[in-house]
């Protein structure tokens, strides 16, 4: 399982990997919203939360339908699936490698965005700790709805559809830890949910996506 | 150590190709699929390896006991030859990288990305990875396409080593390999003309 973990890094990095891709679009998002609200100081900081989870959300979505389907083109997931790592494993494993290389990052660098959106200084803790509890809960969710719509060409726009009410719970509580945060106000609630969202996902998603593959498999 | 398929219906797409199959191969020996296109030979393979259920009867196989070499090899592009093999055997759990590489002659391209190499060289890597998967049993669909004559024999002494080690292979091909000793099982015979009734539930939604 490491094997695959260092594989998908790998493969991630090399040459037309798409590492990067979601960073990039995240940067774009931070960087072209305040062009288009305006200089208003005191309207940027109130929907920065918003705009910053958002994007980060967007950003995990543009590389989702890579987590399965090139190695489903190439004949690769026939081979693991025949392979001596459980299923449920590589689901998991494809997941970590997915938040390794979008959820991670996107993490890293939402400080330096909060800035560009006048982000209040008293938000940039929470906004790194709710991205970094609450993105991994888009890769795993991300992954079942690439293992369900595998089989198919073009699936990116389904994948979408499926994905994107899935989605909301972690938007909407990630999101309102950060508004809460910068205002100085209680965190717990929007926080310990998030938080329940990824872990649950975690535990539960991995076999569900298995067995959707098994099927896409047939 | 031994693989028995009894009475096994196997579908495409579900519509029912085959059925009544009844073949059994045991260590040291081969056999080779033959039959005209769209029989369902890659679809009985398939169902060997476990990637899909049989309409009906069994398949009975030792645990952890085949290595699945399809139409497609599976390789990335942008890793090497040994990057590719090395991941492979790591994945299951076994060494000799280096002595699959130079079984299938692909020292000189070891350091190739799998994007530079040519179909047949492509062809011997995907080959190559059986010699690292440790599994007794190759299920082969069409080993030999794009591999020239030289490459071909190359392979029929592999595949007869491993024969002699105790494995055993299960091939669908339309040429011959050059391995006198394998069976050769003419799936026509098989052909479904009954209507088994393929119902499983939500296939309709993934088809």
């Amino acid at each position: 399982m490491i094997a695959l973990l260092v594989r998908d890094l790998r493969l991630a990095i090399r040459a037309g990997g798409g590492f990067g891709l979601g960073l990039a679009f995240f940067l774009l998002v931070a960087v072209l919203v305040p062009l288009g609200v305006g200089p208003e100081g005191g309207l940027l900081a109130k929907i920065a939360p918003g705009i910053l989870w958002v994007g980060a959300l967007l950003a995990c979505l543009l590389s989702l339908d890579r987590i399965f389907a090139l190695d489903f083109e190439d004949g690769s997931l026939d081979l693991l699936a025949t392979a001596p790592i459980p299923l449920e494993g590589v689901v998991a494993i494809k997941a970590l490698a997915h938040w390794l290389v979008t959820g991670l990052p996107l993490t890293l660098v939402a400080p330096l965005l909060g800035v560009l959106l006048n982000l209040p200084l008293t938000g940039h803790g929470w906004l790194v700790l709710s991205l970094f509890l609450g993105t991994p809960a888009l890769s795993v969710i991300g992954a079942f709805g690439a293992a369900l719509t595998v089989g198919l060409k073009r699936g990116g726009l389904l994948l979408s559809l499926l994905v994107l009410p899935l989605y909301v719970p972690t938007l909407i509580f990630g999101a309102e830890v950060v508004k809460r945060g910068a205002a100085g106000l209680s965190v717990e609630a929007p926080l310990l949910l998030m938080s329940a969202i990824t872990l649950g996902s975690a535990a539960a998603l991995p076999f569900a996506a298995a067995a959707a593959l098994r099927i896409n498999l047939r | 150590m031994e693989l028995i398929v009894s009475d096994v219906a196997v579908a495409r797409g579900g519509i029912p190709v085959l059925e009544g199959v009844n073949l059994s191969v045991s260590s040291g020996t081969a056999l080779v699929l033959r039959g005209p296109n769209g029989i369902g030979k890659t679809t009985l393979l398939r169902t060997l390896a476990g990637l899909q259920p049989p309409l009906q009867g069994t398949v009975t196989l030792p645990p952890e006991g085949i290595a699945y070499a399809a139409h497609a090899d599976g390789l990335k592009a942008t890793l090497t030859v040994t990057e590719n093999l090395h991941f492979w055997a790591s994945v299951n759990g076994q060494g000799g990288v280096e002595e699959a590489i130079t079984r299938m002659n692909l020292a000189d391209l070891r350091d190739r990305r799998a994007a530079n190499l040519s179909a047949g060289q492509k062809r011997r890597l995907g080959l190559a990875r059986l010699l690292v998967s440790g599994r007794a049993i190759w299920l082969l669909d069409e080993p030999t396409v794009s591999l020239d004559a030289a490459s071909v024999a190359l392979f029929a002494g592999v595949v007869r080593e491993h024969l002699a080690r105790g494995g055993a292979a299960v091939m669908a091909t339309h040429i011959d390999l050059g391995i006198p000793e394998a069976e050769v099982l003419d799936l026509s015979a098989f052909r479904a003309n009954s209507h088994i009734p393929a119902g499983h539930g939500f296939d309709e939604a993934f088809a």
